[in-house]
């Protein structure tokens, strides 16, 4: 359970992100889509609190993020490369993950083992240091290891770019899957219109830092996204299609 | 096309990230590189005249002469890690319309004007110089800097051939060192043969032509091997090395901050700058040789203090500075996941502890120079280990530049602002200090005693400071995630 409250960050007096009220429930696949800038990255550093809020504050799971960090054991993320540890080999960093978050050989490798498809043998045991690993690859190293440790909330930051279209395929079934099994919370965000309405049960629009749209996914929500970032609200005025 | 490539190099010094620098750092660099040549100037100018006094019988060219071959094979050797053939550059000119063959020439020609030959010609064109003056002939002399030259344009090709493998820099390494040997021990007159054949050089002016044909030769050497691998996957791949995974099973003695210490020991020993780093500490157990064969030092001034302080903390110093920027890369992982800061902070404390142990013990051989020595390095052992430790890893919350440790190791000022300057002032003056003072007003032994005190005293209390830094650490938080992410720092 996710609350947010009057949350709102500047830079430079220029306002980046306005959220009055957000609710995310336990076990929702929440999707977050919006154009470059919208503040989709801005609004999951503030979760993670690596960033301050200027105003207002998050809860997670009734732990305000910025002031206590109880929130970490149960939480966990991956933003870009830069949650990776280059000069590890794939293997570990999943360890050493897995002992942060209490877990330990043997729990970790059990994990991975729902993984191999995923992988699709191009991560482990092959003797490469993260940082030599193709992008996509790196990718799906991070993902994974923010499955580790039996998370509450999981935030995954573009994860379908980079990636192959089999392993998204992939990807799409294990999101799905931990919303709707384990209860897990997944916030997803996307450029991609299509995965978003595929995998998550919620999507909510930002631009320029407001939440624009709020929705629960529904046969019609990938047209309604659609004109909403083809310019133009009303059907009548429907760019063409060929 | 030669004058656009040179108009792009030159973009491409003025736009880089690390021109573009705090303006303190970009002084002290320059600073340190004006003095530098200055200092090889001012040796080319009065070596004439200080072996002339040393001496007095021989030529001061003679002499100079038979070190010339320590020269040529201590500058291969240096140059090993100094100095590599830029081609990554060249990437985006592969698919524009220009002849590979020009690329190649392009940056082998770059490599002719590279800063480490100007070194060698700020010593030895000076020398020409006093050596004219002193009435040697022109002709020879100027034919002599002419070879000179050809031998400095000779070692910058040859070190690119030599560059691609490792066996040959044992070669060059023991070659040097048993050239030395051979001469220690007087077992072969290595320098009288290299003064013969380097004095020839100025006897007679033709034979100029041999290093300056050398040059030509390796020139074209690398040339050929260029050109053929002007390939995205040949000569502009970067190397990966194979991955070796390791456990370091014995870390877990350490309890729970044994998965952070095997991190610090796998972030040293797999980045290039790191590991250098361990290489040059080890070798700073040398340093205070320099000190103790000085006899301008007595036991009462506080620069044996430095010493003790500089050779039993190099690591602290060269490691610490940069906590936590050696995690910079990884930084907002770090915050965001379930890591207690404190341990995070423990384990580096104890990475450096060991460090200023080991080389504590390195250091004992000194009690050569007397039982004082021994006290005052094991003073100042203990000293950085309760007092210095502490203050590095506070004026560690202070970084925010990132340091990207791909990035080679020599020369490497990323992460360095004003903190890392500040720094040396309380690591150094306070020990400095306060031996100068006890061991001028009391004792030696008043003040030795005061150094193991502060030590010891700040290892007891080290739960308290550790819980100081972590606040401090927690503090700056934000600002240290924002400036790691900033990658033109």
């Amino acid at each position: 359970m996710l609350t947010v409250q009057n949350l709102t960050k500047k830079y430079l007096g220029k306002t980046v992100l306005n959220i009055e009220q957000l609710d995310i429930p336990k076990g929702q696949s929440f999707g977050l889509v919006g154009n470059n800038g919208a503040g989709k990255t801005t609004f999951f550093s503030l979760l993670l609190d690596l960033i301050q809020p200027t105003t207002g504050h998050i809860e997670n799971h009734g732990v305000q993020v910025d002031q206590s960090e109880a929130w970490k054991p149960y939480t966990s993320a991956f933003i870009d490369e830069s949650f990776l540890i280059g000069y590890l080999t794939p293997e570990e960093y999943f360890y050493f993950i897995g002992e942060l978050r209490n877990q330990n050989k043997a729990d970790v490798d059990t994990l991975l083992m729902n993984f191999d498809d995923f992988f699709h043998g191009e991560i482990l045991n092959q003797k490469k240091y993260l940082r030599d690993l193709s992008k996509g690859n790196q990718k799906k190293a991070g993902i994974v290891a923010s499955f580790i440790g039996n998370p509450d909330v999981v935030i995954l930051d573009e994860p379908f770019a980079n990636l192959d279209p089999t392993t998204q395929i992939r990807l799409k079934g294990i999101i799905k899957d931990l919303a709707s099994k384990q209860g897990v919370t997944v916030l997803v965000s996307s450029h991609d219109l299509i995965h978003v309405t595929e995998v998550c049960e919620r999507i909510v629009v930002l631009n320029k830092g407001e939440i624009v749209k709020d929705i629960k996914t529904s046969e019609a929500t990938l047209k309604e996204l659609e004109s909403f970032f083809g310019g133009s609200e009303t059907p009548q005025d429907e760019i063409p299609t060929l | 096309m030669f004058k656009s490539f040179s108009r792009l190099q030159w973009k491409s010094f003025f736009r880089s990230s690390s021109l573009g620098k705090s303006l303190g750092v970009k002084l002290m660099m320059g600073f340190f590189a004006l003095y530098f040549l200055a200092m090889l100037s001012v040796l080319g100018s009065t070596l004439f005249f200080a072996l002339e006094k040393i001496f007095p019988d021989t030529d001061p060219l003679a002499t100079l002469s038979q070190y010339l071959g320590y020269w040529v094979l201590a500058e291969l050797f240096l140059r090993y890690f100094m100095q590599k053939l830029p081609v990554m550059d060249i990437k985006p000119f592969l698919v524009l319309p220009i002849q590979k063959s020009s690329i190649a020439h392009y940056i082998l020609g770059r490599s002719a004007v590279s800063f480490y030959n100007f070194l060698a010609l700020f010593f030895f064109v000076p020398f020409g110089v006093v050596l004219l003056i002193k009435g040697y002939v022109f002709l020879n002399v100027f034919f002599w800097i002419l070879g000179i030259i050809g031998v400095v344009l000779s070692i910058n090709y040859i070190n690119f051939i030599i560059n691609k493998s490792d066996k040959a820099l044992i070669v060059v390494g023991t070659l040097l060192l048993a050239c030395y040997g051979f001469d220690y021990f007087q077992l072969l007159p290595i320098r009288a043969y290299a003064g013969g054949l380097f004095y020839a050089l100025y006897e007679n002016p033709f034979y100029a032509m041999l290093p300056l044909g050398l040059a030509v030769l390796s020139y074209f050497v690398n040339y050929s091997y260029l050109r053929k691998r002007i390939f995205l996957d040949v000569s502009l791949k970067k190397k990966t090395a194979e991955a070796s995974s390791s456990e370091l099973a014995w870390t877990r003695r350490f309890g729970a901050i044994a998965p952070f210490l095997q991190l610090d020991l796998k972030l040293i020993w797999r980045n290039k700058r790191t590991r250098s780093q361990v290489f040059v500490s080890l070798g700073m157990a040398f340093y205070g040789l320099v000190f103790y064969t000085m006899e301008d030092f007595g036991m009462q001034s506080g620069m044996l203090v430095f010493v003790g302080i500089f050779m039993t903390g190099v690591f602290l110093m060269n490691f610490g500075q940069f906590i936590p920027a050696w995690d910079s890369a990884y930084y907002s992982m770090m915050m965001s996941q379930n890591i207690p800061l404190r341990k995070y902070l423990e384990s580096k404390a104890a990475l450096i502890s060991v460090s200023i142990g080991i080389m504590f013990l390195l250091s004992i051989p000194y009690v050569y120079f007397g039982w004082d020595s021994l006290a005052i390095n094991f003073s100042c052992a203990l000293y950085n280990l309760g007092v210095n430790v502490p203050v590095i890893l506070f004026f560690g919350s202070m970084n925010k530049k990132r340091i990207d440790l791909t990035k080679s190791a020599l020369s490497n000022m990323q992460g360095t602002s004003a903190t890392q300057f500040l720094v040396a002032l309380p690591l150094f003056g306070m020990p400095m200090a306060i031996y100068g003072l006890l061991s001028f007003f009391i004792s030696f032994e008043a003040a030795i005693i005061a150094l193991c005190l502060l030590g010891i005293i700040g290892f007891a209390l080290r739960n308290i400071w550790l819980n100081q830094i972590t606040k401090a650490y927690r503090k700056k938080k934000y600002v240290m995630i924002a400036g790691f992410k900033e990658r033109n720092s």
